[in-house]
């Protein structure tokens, strides 16, 4: 790691969008596993996910992004089809 | 040059309308004093470019001064008392985040009991806070000192808080030497920020979180950064001196060099020093006074140079910290002088809340100092003067 004389002043980050280099995906306790085929597309999972880790390819839902997922649950408490169930972390 | 006669206040806002800054935050009511409400009029009247914010609180005050300061602004503001206290959590932020920021600060008492009048308790509470604190004897001092703060905050890349007395120098009419408005723009130059939020060809991300890896890493910095500053207070007060002719240090002496009782006091007590010194003298007590102008960073190398010869040295602290070993200054200057010199250092509390010192009352001190020197012995090392 990077000693006090390396980091720059005063607590900046010099680069733009270097949080993708922090993968909160291991803080996450619960995993939200997603029902391929019951899923509509609605989009309401992707529209409400706080992390923008419902990844959406030709306006459908293609995949959970884990490695930022914190597993908060909100989507699987939103979905109107109840498609999306929380898993314990193994 | 010019020879003008203000009050503190009013020399504080002068030099802000020379000064320019692009941003003011302010909220100007008491515990504030009038400087920035002064300044406001600069505003409106048009005779200055700031963007003048007047926020609903202090705490709001210094957080809109932290953002204009991120975004590259050059920016000030002013405060006292209980104002510098409710701005605490964002003082720190500021300072962490090396933003150069300069607020004039007029030393007054934090409640209770319920007190508007001069002493250190407001700015010593933030002597921590990663801020350099810079305190002026009179108008002229505090005039100068808040020019100089401007080319030392861009410089060490700190924020600086200069300090003078609450109501005995802002309050106070007294005559001092303005430089002209040119010289003032020559000498703090164009403000050009090294980092700014504004600068969308190279984003950054101002104030992220730091958690066990990194903190430690970041205070190292703060902890060298202020220590540096020193030498950056030093250069400033050079160059100043070329354009004023009024030569600052880390502190001033005043009949030191063959003394061997001394006092050390902050601000405008040594204007009061100096004559209880001169009676002392007459009295056949080789005293002298050292006036300690910069707190933080704490210039040790110098006051041990200063004080070495010196057999006892009696410390004036107006302000008290509470449960401790003696008051701030009293504190610091013990430490700094331990192992270096065989000094005998006793502590006088004095004049809070505006509680008036007088040439007898420090002619007690002096005396006692003398008195402690013959004797070699100290009855009370930490006591307060004048209380009954």
């Amino acid at each position: 790691m990077k000693g006090w004389k390396e980091i720059p002043e005063g607590g900046l980050i010099l680069e733009a969008g270097s949080s993708m280099k922090y993968k909160t995906g291991s803080w996450r306790a619960q995993k939200p596993k997603r029902d391929e085929d019951k899923c509509i597309h609605c989009l309401v999972c992707w529209a409400y996910c706080p992390d923008g880790a419902i990844i959406v390819k030709d306006r459908k839902i293609d995949h959970i992004d884990y490695d930022y997922c914190k597993g908060c649950g909100i989507c699987a408490k939103e979905c109107p089809k109840e498609v999306i169930e929380m898993e314990g972390e193994k | 040059m010019k020879t003008l006669g203000l009050n503190g206040d009013n020399a504080v806002a002068y030099a802000m309308r020379q000064i320019n800054p692009d941003v003011v935050a302010g909220y100007p009511i008491t515990p504030q004093t009038i400087a920035i409400e002064k300044f406001s009029e600069y505003v409106a009247d048009g005779e200055v470019d700031t963007e003048f914010v007047a926020t609903e609180s202090e705490h709001s005050a210094m957080s809109a001064c932290i953002g204009a300061s991120a975004a590259g602004g050059r920016v000030m503001t002013s405060t006292a008392s209980a104002g510098l206290a409710f701005m605490w959590e964002t003082l720190y932020i500021a300072s962490s985040m090396r933003l150069p920021i300069v607020m004039n600060v007029m030393n007054r008492a934090l409640s209770g009991p319920l007190n508007i009048h001069c002493d250190h308790a407001d700015s010593m509470g933030a002597r921590d806070a990663g801020w350099i604190h810079i305190f002026g004897e009179n108008v002229q001092e505090g005039y100068d000192n808040i020019i100089q703060a401007v080319r030392i905050a861009e410089k060490a890349r700190l924020p600086v808080m200069p300090c003078f007395d609450g109501f005995i120098v802002s309050h106070s009419v007294e005559r001092f030497e303005a430089l002209e408005d040119e010289q003032v723009k020559g000498f703090i130059g164009d403000y050009t920020p090294v980092y700014s939020l504004l600068d969308i060809a190279h984003p950054i991300t101002s104030g992220p979180v730091a958690l066990q890896d990194y903190y430690m890493e970041h205070k190292k910095q703060e902890h060298e950064a202020l220590n540096d500053s020193l030498r950056v207070i030093k250069d400033v007060a050079k160059v100043y001196k070329k354009l004023s002719g009024r030569g600052y240090d880390t502190m001033a002496e005043y009949k030191l060099k063959d003394a061997d009782v001394a006092i050390v006091v902050l601000g405008s007590t040594a204007g009061t020093a100096r004559p209880a010194i001169d009676a002392a003298r007459k009295k056949g007590i080789k005293a002298g006074l050292l006036k300690l102008r910069v707190f933080r960073p704490f210039p040790r190398d110098d006051l041990i140079k200063t004080l070495d010869h010196i057999k006892v040295i009696a410390v004036m602290d107006r302000s008290d910290s509470f449960g401790s070993f003696g008051g701030p200054v009293f504190s610091e200057i013990r430490s700094a002088l331990y192992g270096a010199t065989k000094a005998e250092i006793v502590d006088y509390i004095y004049g809070l809340g505006g509680r008036d010192i007088v040439v007898g009352d420090i002619l007690k001190v002096i005396t006692e100092a003398a008195t402690i020197k013959k004797e070699r012995k100290v009855k009370h090392y930490v006591q307060y003067l004048g209380v009954r």
